[in-house]
């Protein structure tokens, strides 16, 4: 068969539009819920239902809508902190551990406890229990970034590895020391250590009540606009930058590339460390097995859906929280899983036209 | 605690990462980082439980779980090779597709019970005193396949024709080109079989090591240590082999230290309080990184690595590597 016209890939010579990037994102996630919806379609699902479930679980009313935001509040965070790893080109794959890492230091000031919890301050409790958090995760993002300068160690690996570790650290804690009466969970902590919600104040606005939006959001906004503000405004961000797209360079710039590496590593870190903090306090009030439905790797997908984009970060989230939210009742349960890695395939793969112009050619004209 | 059957049990868990890391270094001596053997591993071992099943035969059901993790893999040969994609990003996400898929189509298989991959002595070799019953009785046959295998991939990659043609396009695709072996074609040939090895070493769990349907749980970051061998055995067939029987002995020996209620003549804490498993469970992965840092440094004295057109695209015409 002949067709008369032909598909020619041709290398941008210029710079693509800025809008571009935006655009290929949402077809990336449009077409990724086509595929899925096609596969849900074979094996015997209602793709149409769940698509209407989906939305009407997660942005429903006023009240799934703040189910969907508690969930897009950790990946912010998390997303922020893949974001600037990955800014580096370090493959920061770690998120997870970190998370569980400042869950399990920022949850030390109560368990201890650090403070005398009945005559402290809260916001002192608040605070503490954020630098804790922070202080753990960036432990556990400063061993394989110091593991990286010094020995040249794959970080992709190291990070995995320590997420398996964090696991089993956790657990033992949970199920030895601060096991509550045997389960596999602590005790809840006091009302002193818990995140401000907008449930709180239903006494004065009735709207509010039921709505289990906590303070971690603006946690994740503020680090946004840091991150930002770091990435494009500060001279750090400018040396970060540079490293990732030309780590030669940048050598022969005279930048520090081994403190750079273990700093922006301990920064991923820390945010993802807030991150575990931010659920422990706000959401899930103790420490316990399983905090995490992998927000971790979901923040690696929002990190590059969101072009390593603060802001755009942000929104990505929220339609991650989403499928979290919807996922957890969607059956089959491996489904959001699946929706996750096609959307990220689609990412990449939709980066090609980035780079080349893609463009239809009569056969004729070009002989 | 007994040696026999720590070194008997590390030889059949050591074949799951056999075949997971020979793919592997297969489709990185090509030039191709697939970061998704987790994930094919899993839709592998998924495939080849499912297929068991539902045919009543094993063997069937591992050609499934090498068609599964091969087609798999091409997805990311697709995104990394034509459209010049990062490969890390890719290689990850295809751990997300795969593991996604498992657990999609693995609804439900849990608990069953399909046929197995038999487990057979060797006549006359399982004769020999201690080698004999640790080597070549009552193993899975598959365990004997690793044996011939290991040493087969290593050949084939340093003394066959095919085998130069592939270091060639992984060094330096540009002159490999300009003898007209095709770098494309060779890229997608050996990620397609790093995938069906994957799948197998997935298969090799599902129906012979640990038999059964665990979702995630099934191969439980073993594809992710199987990438990290690969750096610790420098790309070489042999030592990858050796590396992951050594790492299955030690894993078994590690469990096993919970069961005396002595150990050098003083109480075992691990057994005194079995809360300290989880320090036990944490060990594969500790383990790992040692092995890393250890095998990064020999590496760096001795001016080994990784291929050197790892993880880089080739585009025809452009300089580069």
């Amino acid at each position: 068969m002949n067709l008369p016209y032909t598909v020619i890939f041709e290398k941008r010579t210029a710079d693509y539009p800025k809008w571009l990037p935006a655009v290929t994102s949402l077809l990336s996630v449009i077409v990724a819920f086509i595929i899925s919806g096609i596969v849900l379609k074979i094996i015997g699902g209602d793709p149409l239902r769940v698509l209407k479930f989906f939305f009407t679980a997660t942005f429903g009313s006023w009240a799934v809508f703040s189910d969907t935001m508690v969930k897009a509040t950790p990946l912010i965070m998390v997303g922020l902190a893949c974001a600037v790893a990955f800014k580096m080109k370090l493959w920061n794959i770690g998120a997870e551990g970190q998370f569980y890492m400042g869950a399990f230091f920022s949850s030390l000031v109560v368990l201890v406890p650090m403070v005398n919890l009945e005559t402290t301050p809260k916001f002192i409790v608040i605070a503490l229990m954020m630098i804790m958090g922070m202080i753990g995760g960036a432990i556990w993002g400063f061993i394989p970034g110091y593991l990286k300068a010094k020995y040249q160690v794959n970080e992709i690996i190291i990070t995995l590895m320590l997420n398996y570790i964090a696991l089993y650290w956790n657990n033992f804690w949970i199920f030895d020391k601060w096991s509550d009466a045997g389960f596999q969970m602590t005790p809840q902590f006091e009302k002193i250590a818990w995140l401000p919600r907008l449930s709180d104040l239903a006494k004065e606005y009735k709207a509010f009540s039921g709505i289990t939006l906590h303070l971690g959001v603006v946690f994740g906004i503020i680090a946004a606009i840091i991150i930002w503000w770091i990435l494009e405004r500060s001279h750090w961000g400018y040396e970060i930058k540079l490293i990732g797209d030309n780590p030669q360079a940048a050598r022969y710039a005279g930048l520090n590339i081994t403190k750079n590496l273990i700093l922006v590593m301990m920064l991923s870190g820390a945010l993802a460390g807030l991150a575990g903090m931010s659920e422990i306090s706000g959401v899930v009030h103790r420490l316990q097995e399983k905090i995490s439905p992998g927000y971790g790797f979901t923040g690696i997908i929002v990190a590059w859906l969101a072009k390593l984009n603060p802001f755009a970060v942000i929104i990505v989230s929220i339609l991650f929280g989403a499928l979290i939210v919807a996922g957890r009742e969607i059956q089959p349960s491996g489904l959001s899983n699946l929706l996750q890695g096609i959307i990220l395939f689609m990412v990449i793969s939709s980066d090609v036209l980035l780079r080349y112009k893609i463009r239809l050619v009569r056969l004729e004209q070009e002989a | 605690m007994n040696i026999e059957i720590i070194l008997h049990a590390g030889l059949a868990t050591g074949t799951i990462l056999l075949f997971a890391a020979i793919g592997e270094i297969f489709a990185e001596r090509s030039g191709i980082l697939n970061l998704g053997v987790e994930g094919m591993m899993l839709l592998g071992a998924m495939a080849g439980f499912s297929t068991s099943l539902a045919t009543g035969n094993a063997w069937v059901g591992l050609i499934v779980a090498m068609l599964a993790g091969g087609i798999l893999s091409l997805a990311h040969g697709l995104v990394t090779i034509h459209f010049q994609a990062d490969q890390v990003v890719s290689g990850l996400s295809l751990t997300f597709l795969g593991t996604g898929l498992a657990l999609v189509l693995g609804e439900g298989l849990t608990g069953q019970h399909p046929p197995t991959i038999p487990i057979v002595d060797i006549p006359l070799l399982s004769q020999i005193p201690f080698l004999g019953p640790v080597l070549f009785s009552e193993h899975s046959l598959l365990v004997y396949v690793g044996y011939i295998f290991a040493p087969m991939a290593a050949y084939y990659v340093y003394k066959t024709r095919p085998g130069m043609h592939l270091r060639a396009v992984g060094e330096k695709p540009s002159a490999a080109d300009t003898l007209g072996i095709s770098v494309y074609g060779v890229r997608y040939f050996y990620t397609f079989v790093g995938g069906m090895l994957a799948g197998l070493a997935g298969a090799t769990i599902s129906l012979s090591v640990s038999p059964g349907w665990y979702s995630t749980q099934t191969t439980s970051g073993q594809g992710w240590i199987a990438v990290g061998l690969v750096i610790f055995a420098q790309w070489n067939p042999i030592r990858a082999a050796f590396g992951g029987y050594l790492f299955g002995m030690l894993r078994r020996f590690i469990l096993d230290l919970q069961g005396p209620a002595l150990l050098f003549g003083f109480a075992n804490p691990l057994y005194v309080n079995s809360n300290y498993g989880f320090f036990l469970q944490m060990m594969p992965f500790v383990l790992t990184i040692i092995a890393l840092v250890w095998g990064s440094r020999a590496a760096t004295k001795k001016r080994l690595g990784a291929p050197a057109a790892l993880g880089v695209p080739y585009i025809r015409g452009e300089r580069g590597l």
